[in-house]
């Protein structure tokens, strides 16, 4: 974290040459994050003079905030816009508040930080605030017949709105869509399509083979996440965050728990903190196998599927005799976790860690030096590190470039710091790369694995704070004063202090954020998510520009963009 | 009318064949109902259009996958296009922007064509009651059979598929079809 007087000083050369006065904007520190409150005529300046600096090299999230109820005092406007920056340097990270009156406008910063793109149309969308001088400011997650803002607090959850057709093919660039005199023929991809694995849209004009320019549309599995986190209590959430991203959902329980916990101020048990553990990183090991083996099913090699489906069905008849569940777990409570595991049910996972270190062992000589695989992934969709960087990149994506970036190091959490493991790096940021880490990634995994089952702590696997987790059955059933509890928290759920959080772990796919507002009650005043393969895939028509159409294909595999936490 | 000149078919056939029994000493024949033996060829011969859109298209993936394998169903071909699958089956949230698409793709599927929806999020629209999200795809689409759970294990479903094919096996009418249609043309 950086100092108070290094961020006044950098408040005050940064409006040097400007009317504003560096004097009077306002630092704040909460839960130790520094917010800086600035106003909408000042942004600009501000990332510009950021960029220049090349401190905070990241811009990780925005989100719109509905302030209307008053959930911060230092903003009296009814609109607020935050900016999450961090810094590969030092890992500190810095908050920005913008506060926006109900017609106010807000200039884009599309310009200075590439990924900024999508987070702006998406606040457009959501909260109606104009951004100025942005190249496409188009409704991004609702379909084009919507009318009003869904995350205003004026808006009803469960007012429906009919869509009645669909977008005829469209580009971003241009007014003119398609010209019927031109030799560039159009292709449509999706939302419906194998290869787009969910349901993606991919709008390209092709040059023969080549692709000249594409747009994405995404939205088609937009089901309002954040405003049903708004309308419901804190712990009905977690069933809400397994289906962001349904290949690895026990990180999404963990990052949202984590997050929560972290604004409550407990820290949760050590025993609970290695099951975490554990559950996320066989979660990374069948998120990946996921995305390998339909990448490569993508580019014809079907072996690969049906022989990892092998090994992923392991893993999920493991977390099957965890809780019942297969896919979509919620393992995870605000605490510490639902509840113990059965006997021997480490002794399991110790022995499909061997089965499946044979199993990367098998995938490595099935894969790596083929001939065929080599040639549709060597030198496609390569990526520079500063490039990949500026579209904000993370996971697996970004490592592939050489960049060495990965939370469970630089910000070690739930005692990552004392486990034994590399963190692989690539060098061209190419999809062989790509394919590289993650197979070296889940050897990683299958070693952290094997460590905590070998030294799991013992104790309780949940705080025990009445205020905060519900009471066991057998005392709800068997005396008064739990079943009181129980019925209180149930009714009134947990109380936080009005407080603000952005917290993230190391997804499968790269960063995943959750940006917290509490304002007291029972339910999330606002939370917003940040999910890693949403800024990837803002990156992606860019991308795939000069690029044969097969490669789209392959390309859109390795970036394993997951619809349900992209369009949320 | 078309129900009863196909009737009147079958019994033709079924008295030629039992004829030909006669005849042909050495070769055995089965004697059946022309809509019977159709049917039967049907419910053992369904391709399935997985459209899967979320979290069930990933447990559907188990359901066609070494263990579960669906093709000891005879369904294991699976067509990504509408004009060659006789199965719908749709797994996973249909959002309003989906809802024209997924109509479009069922209508593009030649008859006779069945659906399947897979999960609460495609029967009810599950535990989003929310603005973009259709509170079930019978809305849309006329459905056949519909699975609970969220995700439905793959156990159930078979099940679903096995009661799909018991229903087609015995020709079982399909009024909610009809009714979709008959508002179509209005």
């Amino acid at each position: 974290m950086i100092s108070k007087p290094i961020l006044k000083n950098l408040l005050s050369e940064c409006f040097e040459n400007t009317d504003s006065d560096s004097e009077k904007i306002v630092i704040a520190e909460e839960l130790g994050q520094w917010i800086i409150y600035i106003s909408a005529n000042q942004v600009v300046d501000f990332f510009t003079y950021i960029k220049k600096q090349e401190r905070f090299d990241f811009l990780m999230n925005i989100s719109g905030v509905d302030y209307s109820k008053k959930a911060d005092t230092k903003i009296t406007q009814k609109f607020g816009v935050v900016y999450e920056l961090f810094s590969s340097l030092d890992m500190s990270r810095l908050r920005i508040k913008v506060g926006l009156s109900e017609s106010e406008k807000i200039p884009s910063i599309t310009n200075i930080f590439k990924s900024a793109n999508w987070f702006e149309r998406e606040i457009y969308d959501m909260f109606g605030i104009v951004f100025t001088d942005h190249p496409y400011l188009h409704r991004l997650l609702t379909h084009h017949q919507f009318k009003g803002h869904p995350l205003r607090k004026d808006y009803p959850a469960d007012y429906n709105q009919a869509c009645t057709e669909s977008l005829p093919i469209h580009f971003a660039d241009d007014k003119k869509d398609l010209d019927p005199n031109s030799s560039m023929v159009p292709l449509n991809i999706g939302p419906s399509h194998p290869a787009t694995h969910g349901t993606l849209r991919v709008m390209c004009e092709l040059d023969g083979e080549k692709v000249n320019r594409a747009n994405v549309e995404i939205g088609y599995l937009h089901r309002c996440f954040e405003k049903m986190a708004e309308t419901h209590p804190y712990n009905q959430v977690i069933p809400y965050t397994d289906r962001l991203n349904y290949c690895s959902a026990p990180i999404n329980n963990v990052a949202y728990c984590k997050t929560v916990e972290k604004l409550l101020g407990v820290t949760v048990p050590l025993k609970a903190q290695a099951m975490r553990i554990i559950l996320m990183e066989l979660s990374r090991i069948i998120d990946h196998i996921v995305c390998v083996a339909a990448n490569a099913v993508d580019l014809g090699a079907l072996t690969g599927f049906f022989h990892l489906f092998t090994y992923r069905e392991k893993v999920y008849s493991l977390f099957e005799k965890l809780c019942g569940a297969r896919l979509t777990v919620s393992l995870t409570r605000i605490g510490g976790m639902a509840q113990e595991a059965p006997d021997n049910w480490l002794k399991e996972v110790l022995e499909f860690c061997k089965d499946m270190s044979k199993g990367v062992d098998e995938i490595d000589q099935l894969l790596t030096g083929n001939k065929i695989w080599i040639n549709r992934t060597r030198n496609v969709g390569n990526i520079s590190s500063k490039e990949a960087i500026e579209w904000g990149y993370t996971g697996p994506l970004l490592r592939a470039t050489g960049m060495n970036l990965d939370l469970r190091k630089d910000t070690p959490y739930y005692g990552y710091e004392t486990l034994d493991f590399n963190i692989p790096v690539g060098s061209t940021g190419d999809l062989y790369d790509r394919y590289l880490v993650r197979l070296a990634e889940m050897r990683e995994s299958l070693k952290i694995i094997t460590q905590l089952c070998k030294s799991m702590p013992s104790g309780d696997y949940t705080i025990r704070d009445k205020s905060i987790v519900l009471p066991e059955k057998k005392d709800v059933y068997g005396n008064i004063e739990s079943l009181m509890n129980h019925f209180m928290l149930v009714i009134k759920g947990i109380k936080n202090k009005p407080l603000e959080i952005y917290d993230s772990v190391e997804a499968a796919n790269g960063e995943l954020g959750f940006y917290l507002i509490s304002d007291g009650s029972a339910c999330p005043y606002r939370l917003k998510v940040r999910p890693p393969c949403f800024a990837i895939y803002q990156s992606f028509p860019e991308r795939i520009k000069g690029v044969q159409v097969a490669d789209v294909i392959a390309i859109l595999g390795s970036m394993n963009v997951i619809a349900g936490e992209l369009d949320r | 009318m078309k129900e009863k000149t196909l009737q009147n078919s079958t019994s033709k056939i079924g008295s030629q064949t039992s004829q030909s029994n006669i005849q042909a000493e050495d070769s055995m024949v089965l004697t059946t109902k022309l809509d019977k033996f159709v049917a039967w060829g049907r419910k053992n011969s369904l391709w399935p259009l997985p459209y899967g859109t979320a979290c069930c298209g990933i447990e559907m993936m188990s359901v066609m996958g070494p263990k579960y394998d669906l093709a000891r169903f005879g369904a294991e071909v699976v067509r990504f296009s509408p004009r060659q699958a006789d199965l719908l089956l749709v797994a996973g949230t249909i959002v309003e922007k989906m809802a024209p698409i997924i109509k479009r793709i069922y209508e593009q599927m030649l008859e006779p064509k069945y659906v399947i929806a897979m999960g609460a999020c495609a029967s009810s629209g599950g535990f989003y009651r929310s603005y973009h999200v259709v509170q079930g795809v019978d809305n849309i689409i006329p459905v056949d059979v519909f699975v609970p759970g969220c995700p439905p294990t793959p156990e159930a479903v078979l099940d679903g598929v096995m009661l799909l094919q018991k229903m087609i096996g015995e020709n079982q009418p399909r009024p909610w079809k009809h009714k979709w249609e008959s508002l179509q043309k209005h």
